[in-house]
Order: structure tokens, then sequence, then C-alpha cells
């Protein structure tokens, strides 16, 4: 296996992208990715693209085709695959195309992430996001996203005291980053009072605990390592690429407070980087309610089972005064969550964090970085460790 | 959305009117939904997989109140929906009836209703299924 590098990587600005289809979305972040890897497009071998739901969304099938076509390779008959595993088809996207490259089959592997989410309205979102759990034995039952993660929250207020105080506070936290994004879908502040007031969407989650709706795309560049320094100075190399898989329904996992597909994909992909948890400087983690992000720093090894809401509101994980600063780019609370596009959009973020060009938000002195994408209530979970070189 | 939206679901009515799931003919433990597979046994327990009723008796192991409902269950919001450790040892997802959201706690006991679930909204198929209720009212037991 060769070591994989990322020498390009680009983002549109996610939120409601009213004048931009999903063909549109995700030509832009890859164009940007490309810009940045300065390649040309006759060096692209593959290119992966992760999508969750296109064909409910704006009955469209044949992803990576379209998006391959109008990207201009058509004449190029490059490989081109879509992958799905809800919203972790990112996350599960890179995996493959990191695949493709360390096996030496492809050398330039374009790997992106786009979703089309604000043509459906909020009802036939929380339908077609349901539609990630088990259809038959949960989504039939009067299951939702929200729903599943508000058991999940009640299970860990009454295993470990986690308070609603706690939990609002990573969505105050992640807001505070998020506006220092200009790629943000909330570039806004909000305080404690504006979660806790919120209406409720699954009790005991609020609006304010749930990830937002949105329309974006994300793009990397990957190659060899040994080509990568003739393109860019500053190679972020994948030391650790993983996906680790679970129960697809929630009811029928041992543990409601945890998540052993989290576990087993941290410690696979920490073992594979010859890291420990310590030497992981930030972290962009799958906050998609407020809940996954404390599940998510526990599972993982920052903080101990029960111990995450503290630490949280403690500020420990922000990124003003904080010791690892989570989630800088405004997690997908306030940066947004396009389904597909997320586990890259992680990725994107930390790539910008080791290449000391974040900005506002930029983390100093930060060499190694963990990104965190789940799909379902649990049931794929993919880490990536990437080092600044 | 596909024409037989409605109709898949009557694949599942058999298991999902009188509870039927599998016990593993070797390590006896019991699933519902049904599995063809042991998580525990493997390829050992193919073929061994038999038809299991259970008694529909349980216990909340957690539950929520879904405020904002898939357009599917759109009229019954707000409902609470919980999972129910059965006294088999599966956890089934379902909604709890016939109590007021402030009275339901973790570890209350429950037993299955028959009710109606849904209405796929493209045909109005209604489809019927379990729903869980408490065995005692918590104000009646003060
Ligand atoms: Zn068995």
């Amino acid at each position: 296996m060769r070591d994989v590098a990322i020498v390009g990587a680009g983002t549109t600005k996610f939120g409601e992208l009213w004048n931009d289809s999903l063909r549109d979305i995700g030509i832009q972040a890859g164009f940007a990715a490309i810009q940045d890897a300065k390649i040309e497009s006759h060096d692209i071998d593959a290119l992966y693209v992760g999508n969750m739901a296109a064909g409910r969304y704006i009955a469209q099938e044949h992803v990576a085709a379209l998006i391959t076509d109008y990207s201009g390779l058509s004449s190029r008959h490059i490989s081109a695959t879509r992958v799905e595993a809800a919203c972790a088809s990112g996350g599960v996207a890179l995996h493959n195309a990191y695949l493709a490259v360390a096996s030496g089959m492809y050398d330039t592997v374009v790997v992106g992430g786009a979703e089309k989410m604000t043509d459906a309205t909020d009802a036939e979102n929380t339908e077609i996001l349901a539609a990630s759990a088990d259809a038959q034995w949960e989504t039939f039952f009067g299951a939702t996203f929200p729903a599943l993660f508000a058991m999940m929250a009640r299970a860990h207020m009454q295993e470990h005291g986690t308070t609603r105080e706690q939990m609002a506070q990573v969505a105050v936290k992640n807001h505070a980053h998020g506006a220092l994004n200009p790629n943000a879908q909330f570039q806004k502040e909000i305080d404690l009072d504006t979660v806790l007031n919120a209406g409720m969407v699954a009790d005991p989650l609020g609006v304010f605990d749930c990830s937002p709706i949105s329309d974006g795309g994300s793009a990397l560049v990957l190659m060899p390592l040994e080509k990568a320094l003739s393109h860019t100075k500053r190679p972020v190399i994948i030391r650790g690429s993983t996906i680790a898989t679970d129960t697809l329904g929630l009811h029928a996992r041992p543990k409601l407070t945890s998540m052993a597909a989290t576990k087993v994909a941290g410690q696979r992909a920490l073992t594979q980087a010859k890291k420990t948890i310590a030497d992981i400087h930030l972290a962009e983690l799958h906050d998609c309610f407020t809940i996954a992000e404390l599940i998510a720093l526990e599972d993982l090894g920052f903080v101990k089972a029960g111990e995450a809401g503290a630490a949280v509101a403690e500020g420990r994980f922000h990124l003003k005064g904080g010791q690892m600063p989570v989630n800088t780019s405004g997690g997908l609370k306030a940066r947004g969550h396009p389904c597909g596009a997320t586990g890259i959009a992680q990725v994107v973020e930390a790539v910008f964090q080791l290449q000391g060009r974040a900005g506002a938000r930029q983390v100093k002195g930060a060499t190694t970085a963990l990104t965190h994408n789940v799909g379902g209530s649990g049931a794929t979970v993919t880490v990536h460790v990437l080092e600044a070189t | 959305m596909v024409q037989t939206e409605g109709i898949r679901y009557w694949r599942d009515m058999r298991a999902r009117y009188n509870l039927i799931g599998r016990r593993c003919g070797k390590c006896s433990r019991v699933y519902f939904p049904a599995r063809s597979i042991c998580l525990d046994c493997h390829r050992h327990s193919i073929g061994k997989m038999d038809p299991y009723k259970l008694q529909g008796r349980g216990t909340v192991s957690t539950f929520t109140i879904v405020h904002d409902g898939d357009p599917r269950f759109g009229v019954q919001v707000p409902y609470i929906l919980a999972l129910i450790q059965m006294e088999e040892g599966p956890r089934m997802t379902a909604q709890l009836v016939d109590i007021d959201p402030p009275q339901v706690t973790i570890g209350m006991r429950v037993h299955t209703v028959f009710r109606k679930i849904g209405t796929v909204h493209t045909e109005g198929v209604i489809h019927y299924g379990y729903k869980f209720a408490p065995d005692s009212m918590p104000h009646l037991r003060a």
C-alpha cells in the first residue's frame, strides 16, 4: 500500500443555494479542489461521489456519470463511482478513493460529496432522511432521525446525568465557530437561551439541537505521497482511513448511549495511523444532533463515558481557550449538513487547518486532525486521521 | 414514489399482527423482527431459526415525544415513540398510547395493543400493527 496525500481541497458555500442544481454544486466543488491542486482535468484517473438520496430529492440517479459528464470529462471515459451510506456517504466515498490510490490502481483521484436538499419541503426531508433507518421496523412505526437521536439523548441523560443545557452548549459552541466560517450556512452566534427556548422537534431535542437542511458540495484531490510534492508544498497525508458498521436499527444494539461503530472505526484508524487520541490537535465530529457530538467525544476516547457534557460546558473543545477544538468549521450544526457532502467537508476543514489557511478559525500549530462521519443512527461510521507534512 | 409503496408492508403483516419473531435453535436467543441468521451463532444457526411468538410484554428502555413527524404520521403528532425491552430479549421500536407524555418513565411496564399505525399518503392505504400501552396508569397507582 502506498501513502496517500490530499493535494487539493475545495467547497461550495453551504445553505440554500437556490440558483444551483445538484450538478452545478458538484462541479463547483470539484473545480475548486482541482484548482487548489493545480492539476488539469486530463490528469484525473477516477472520480468518487458521495451522495445520499438524489433519486428521492431531485429524481436523479446515476449521479457519478452525470457529474463526470458536466465536468467535461465524458470524452476521457474515466472511472466514476457513486457511493451511498446515508449521511456517511462522503466519508465512505473518501475511504474508497483512498483505497484506489493506496493500492496503486489510480494516481490522481477526485473525491467529492454533494447533496441538494432544499428543493424538498421540511416534511419531505423528514421522510427522505428517515429512509436511512430500518424502513420496515423503525420508520414504519413513526421513527424519524430526530426521534432516534432523542431516544439516545434521553438514555444518556438517564445513565450519565447529562443535561439539556450541556447538549445546548454544543450548539452554542458550533455556532460560535460557524460565525468565523465564510462558507457556513449559519454565520451567527447564538446564546444558550435561544437553544433551550426553541420549539421541540423530538423531546428532549429542540430545533437548535438539530443540524439544518442544506445544499452544498465539497471535494478533495488525492495522489500518492511521492507525487504530491510536485503539486503542493504542504500535502496532507491520510494516515488512517476506516469504516465500521453496526446493526441498521437502533433497537437492536446492546447500548443506546454509545455507538460501537464509532469506537471500532476510531480505534482502527488510530492504530493504522500509529497515533493515540492524545496526538489529535483538532477534530471534526458528526454533530447531526447536539447529543451526537457528546457521544462521539466519549466513544473516540477524548473523554470518559458520561463526561462529554460537562467537558463541553467547561469549554474544553472551544476554538477560543479550548485544549482540543472540535468542529472549528461550525460542524454539521452551523456549517450545514448536505448529507452526501458532509464527510468530505469535514476533511476539507481539517486540510485547511493543517495547511495553516483556516483564517479566523486557525488552530495554531495543529499537525494532526481526526474526522468522524456517521450514517444513520450509527450503522455506518467512518474515521480519518490526517497529518500535515 | 413507487405505486406499491403501501402494498409492500403487507408482507410483514403476519409477523406484525402476531409478534412472530425467530429463536435460534443453537443458543435460544430470540429475535424480533425475524432474522434468518443468529448474530452470535452465524452459519451454525442457518436453518435453525424457528418462528417464535412474543407475549407482548416489556419495559420502556427510552422514549421521545415526536413533534415534527414524517407526513405518514402527520395527524398523530405529538406522539410518543419508545424502545421497548421485551421479556424474551429483543428490543422493539413502537409508539406508546393510552398515556400522557409527562407520565412516561424509563423502566415502566407496558404491553402491546393492536392499533392503526399510519396511512401511506400516496394511496391512503391504512396499516395496522402494534403499539404499547402501560400495564397500569400511574395516576391510578397513587
Ligand atoms: Zn444463536
